[in-house]
């Protein structure tokens, strides 16, 4: 733990985090934590945008900032776009000798700021590549406004847009593979990790941000309220993501496809889903979805196999 | 009529807040349960601190444990969960009643004009 | 050509733009620009007007100084942006060259991309030729970066009429532009890491009203800066731009009030008239918002009746010129001044429909006989013989 992948734990404690206490996030509530651990990677001064979210609106709550660093909000769909300006405009800037040398840009947005409504303002900057990285906190639903679906949503999860009744099982379709998509942007560097283990996922933001050009790294984060998980129990959650292939650790560095995390045993993707309430349907005595569970695990297994092949 | 607060031609132009501000909004007057922290069991692994959504584990030189800041923790328990000697323990807010609320750093109501660095 | 001119010796430091007719000749120089070197610009070819807008936000609160062009239905899809750029006090200078606004689809002029936008709290200046975009342009950067106004600027041009027609404009130098337009202080840019701010805040019902109140300071002083900063480039040109151009207005009975280019064919008219012992005369609003009240009621104060010709529709409503004149009329009604004359609204042009001599003299005519109805007219609209034939009352 305190030293792992080149993360050394013990200096990172004296590094001064750009988001700071005070915010407004729910108890336990996994996006700070993806982010705090995101920006401890980053030695150099950073600049940040972030997309309309529960990061967003909790961090800036008038007349406070939980941004120790230059934040920008501007609109729920447009990150990758505002990002894109504060960048160029920097790059011109420092032509002139202007502000300090060697700024970063960190850009965020949960899911539904990513893979749905901001995804044309991202897909852009990653194309024109600007030198930024974009975090992707992914709860897998719409939570500031109420745990609606999104295409992050995975099937079966029960949604307030998706909601499990008497004739549906929650949400019918798959989730987008939006990291392949940031991949398929031939990008220099794209990944995927969880909060399972704070060593992967700064040594993770440290390399996007070190390497030059457009990043993304898609995280995904327990939301509390949505999952229906006791708020402690945050990071078991995410090692049984991990643990069970459900999502999937790994990094694609210069087109090389490495799977940072090949978990020891085989635990069911099954495990996961019982430990949220938003599957409790699948699981009702009486009206058991073994067929839903299977075809969980048949896809999760799919897609193993299809990433180990890459 | 709002009372209090700041006046229009008190605010700073462009939606502008100052950086850090939050350090004096005090979180920890959510709390239902609170983490206790027992110093002799605790190694210093920095699983809780690299955990907290709420940057409440206070680390001295060389990254040691040294406590829980209990201005901003919001008692969610990820770190008792976590700890991996027990050296955590989550009890009711209701035992600690007369001790005071806050015992951690809040950086004071701030003045518009005045940046944090 | 003369808003591209323009931009290239103001030298911005971003341009983010999206090509859409008739607007994409700006982009599209400019880039030959950037691609011979002429500009240190950094250029983003984004992949839509909402990311151009967005980025020239992103561009503008970081410090730097930014420029961009559109017309119509992207225009419409910046629509969300704009009160965010205004509020941010980004200091944006904007080359929006007018056009309808779908459907139906139709690229020639007409205000309807530029007047949705009235409140969003750009300012808005409506230009008549070339020259004056070009200008207007210069004009614009000091105008919007003025620690008083800090306040993006539409510089509306008509669309094809003035974007695309070849006449004579005289430009200054690059030198004498560079010492014009200066170079940006950024009151709190975002890329000063040392002194960190936050953008785009969420703020709850205590605090909204005094930001947006704070906020609309900068519109105020805006007429009072735009006369300082034209005074400043008539000093280099001779070429003055008041808020509102008054033409034979002084004595006039009549008056035809106008925004952009068809303001010539009016004041043609208005001359032509005066030959034959018509006192007629143009008032040519220039600067929309803020609204220049005080100089167009003080203009229009001893005519007999005036006619706002208005190149968009308000459905349901008053044609947006029109409301704005007569709002000024009441209001300097109310100060203790004479009632108002009559003032009748008039529609023309949209999608790019020219306005004849012919009708221009048609509405002279119809203000000295004294005419006047209480819903808008249209001018140079096919119309059947009415409604009831149809079936209609």
């Amino acid at each position: 733990m305190r030293s792992v992948a080149g993360v050394n734990m013990k200096n990172l404690t004296s590094h001064r985090n750009p988001l700071v206490e005070g915010h407004r996030m729910c108890p336990g509530c996994g996006a700070p934590t993806a982010l705090r651990q995101a920006f401890m990677g980053i030695e150099n001064p950073v600049v940040v945008v972030g997309a309309t979210g529960c990061m967003e609106v909790s961090t800036t709550v008038y007349p406070y900032s939980s941004w120790r660093a230059p934040f920008l909000h501007v609109a729920f769909e447009n990150a990758g776009a505002a990002v894109s300006g504060v960048e160029a405009a920097y790059r011109v800037m420092r032509r002139r000798g202007e502000f300090r040398e060697g700024i970063k840009f960190v850009a965020f947005g949960g899911d539904g700021g990513t893979y749905d409504i901001g995804l044309q303002s991202l897909s852009g900057a990653l194309e024109r590549g600007h030198d930024f990285t974009y975090i992707c906190y992914n709860n897998q639903g719409y939570m500031n406004t109420g745990a609606q679906r999104s295409s992050a949503t995975p099937r079966s999860a029960n949604a307030t847009t998706a909601p499990a009744g008497r004739v549906t099982p929650g949400k019918l379709q798959r989730a987008k593979n939006l990291t392949e998509i940031a991949a398929a942007h031939n990008i220099p560097y794209v990944a995927q990790t969880t909060l399972h283990d704070p060593a992967d996922l700064i040594g993770k933001v440290k390399r996007a941000v070190e390497t030059p050009g457009p990043a993304f790294v898609n995280i995904l984060v327990p939301c509390n309220l949505f999952w229906k998980i006791d708020p402690a129990d945050q990071v078991k959650i995410c090692r049984l993501a991990a643990d069970s292939r459900f999502w999937p650790i790994y990094e694609v560095a210069n087109g090389e496809y490495r799977v940072s995390y090949k978990p020891k045993g085989q635990t069911p993707v099954e495990e996961f889903l019982r430990a949220q309430g938003r599957y409790a349907h699948l699981f009702k005595k009486g009206s058991e979805r073994r067929d839903l569970i299977e075809q969980a695990q048949s896809e999760v297994d799919a897609d193993w196999e299809k990433l180990l092949a890459r | 009529m709002s009372g209090g607060g700041l006046c229009w031609q008190d605010v700073l132009p462009g939606t502008v807040t100052l950086g850090a501000s939050s350090q004096s909004v005090e979180t920890g007057l959510w709390r239902s349960v609170r983490p206790v922290l027992d110093a002799g069991k605790c190694v210093s692994c920095l699983r809780c601190w690299a955990q907290c959504p709420d940057a409440s584990i206070l680390t001295g030189d060389g990254g040691s444990v040294l406590g829980i800041n209990m201005f901003f923790c919001k008692g969610c328990g990820i770190c008792a969960q976590i700890c991996p000697v027990g050296a955590i323990s989550i009890r009711p807010e209701s035992d600690f009643q007369g001790e005071a609320v806050s015992s951690g750093r809040g950086v004071g109501p701030l003045k518009v004009g005045e940046l944090v660095g | 050509m003369a808003f591209a001119e323009a931009m290239r010796q103001i030298n911005p430091d971003v341009v983010a733009a999206y090509p859409i007719t008739p607007s994409t000749e700006i982009p599209m120089k400019f880039a030959e620009y950037v691609a011979d070197g002429l500009v240190d610009t950094e250029y983003i070819t984004v992949e839509s007007e909402h990311s151009a807008i967005t980025a020239c936000v992103g561009a503008s609160v970081a410090g730097a100084r930014v420029m961009t062009a559109s017309s119509a239905n992207g225009v419409g899809l910046m629509h969300e942006i704009f009160p965010i750029a205004a509020a941010f006090r980004a200091p944006i200078v904007f080359g929006l060259v007018n056009r309808s606004l779908g459907a139906p689809v139709n690229i020639h002029c007409d205000h309807s991309d530029s007047m949705p936008e009235r409140d969003s709290g750009w300012i808005q200046i409506y230009c008549e030729d070339a020259q004056e975009v070009y200008d207007t342009a210069l004009m614009s950067v000091r105008l919007a970066e003025h620690p008083d106004v800090l306040t993006p600027v539409f510089v509306c041009q008509d669309g094809f009429i003035t974007s695309h027609c070849y006449e004579p404009v005289d430009f200054l130098d690059d030198e004498a532009v560079t010492e014009f337009v200066g170079s940006r202080e950024p009151r709190y840019p975002l890329l000063d890491v040392d002194n960190p701010v936050s953008y785009g805040s969420f703020v709850m019902s205590e605090h909204y009203f005094e930001i947006k109140r704070n906020q609309m300071e900068g519109m105020e002083n805006a007429l009072r800066v735009c006369r300082e900063v034209s005074g400043e480039l008539a000093r280099i040109t001779g070429r003055d731009y008041p808020p509102v151009e008054r033409y034979r207005t002084d004595d006039a009975e009549y008056v035809i009030v106008i925004m952009s280019s068809a303001a010539g064919v009016v004041k043609d008219v208005a001359d032509d008239l005066r030959s034959r012992g018509v006192r007629a005369g143009c008032l040519r609003v220039r600067m929309f918002r803020p609204f220049p009240s005080e100089e167009i009621s003080e203009a229009l104060s001893g005519v007999k009746c005036a006619a706002v010709l208005d190149r968009s529709a308000s459905p349901g409503g008053t044609p947006p010129l029109a409301a704005e004149v007569r709002s000024a009329l009441y209001t300097s009604c109310c100060a203790g001044n004479r009632m108002p004359s009559p003032v009748q609204s008039f529609i023309y042009g949209l999608g790019g429909r020219d306005l004849y001599p012919g009708d221009v003299e048609s509405v002279f005519e119809g203000l000295s006989r004294g005419e006047h109805f209480l819903a808008p007219r249209y001018i140079g609209l096919r119309e059947g013989t009415g409604g009831e034939e149809r079936g209609g009352r």
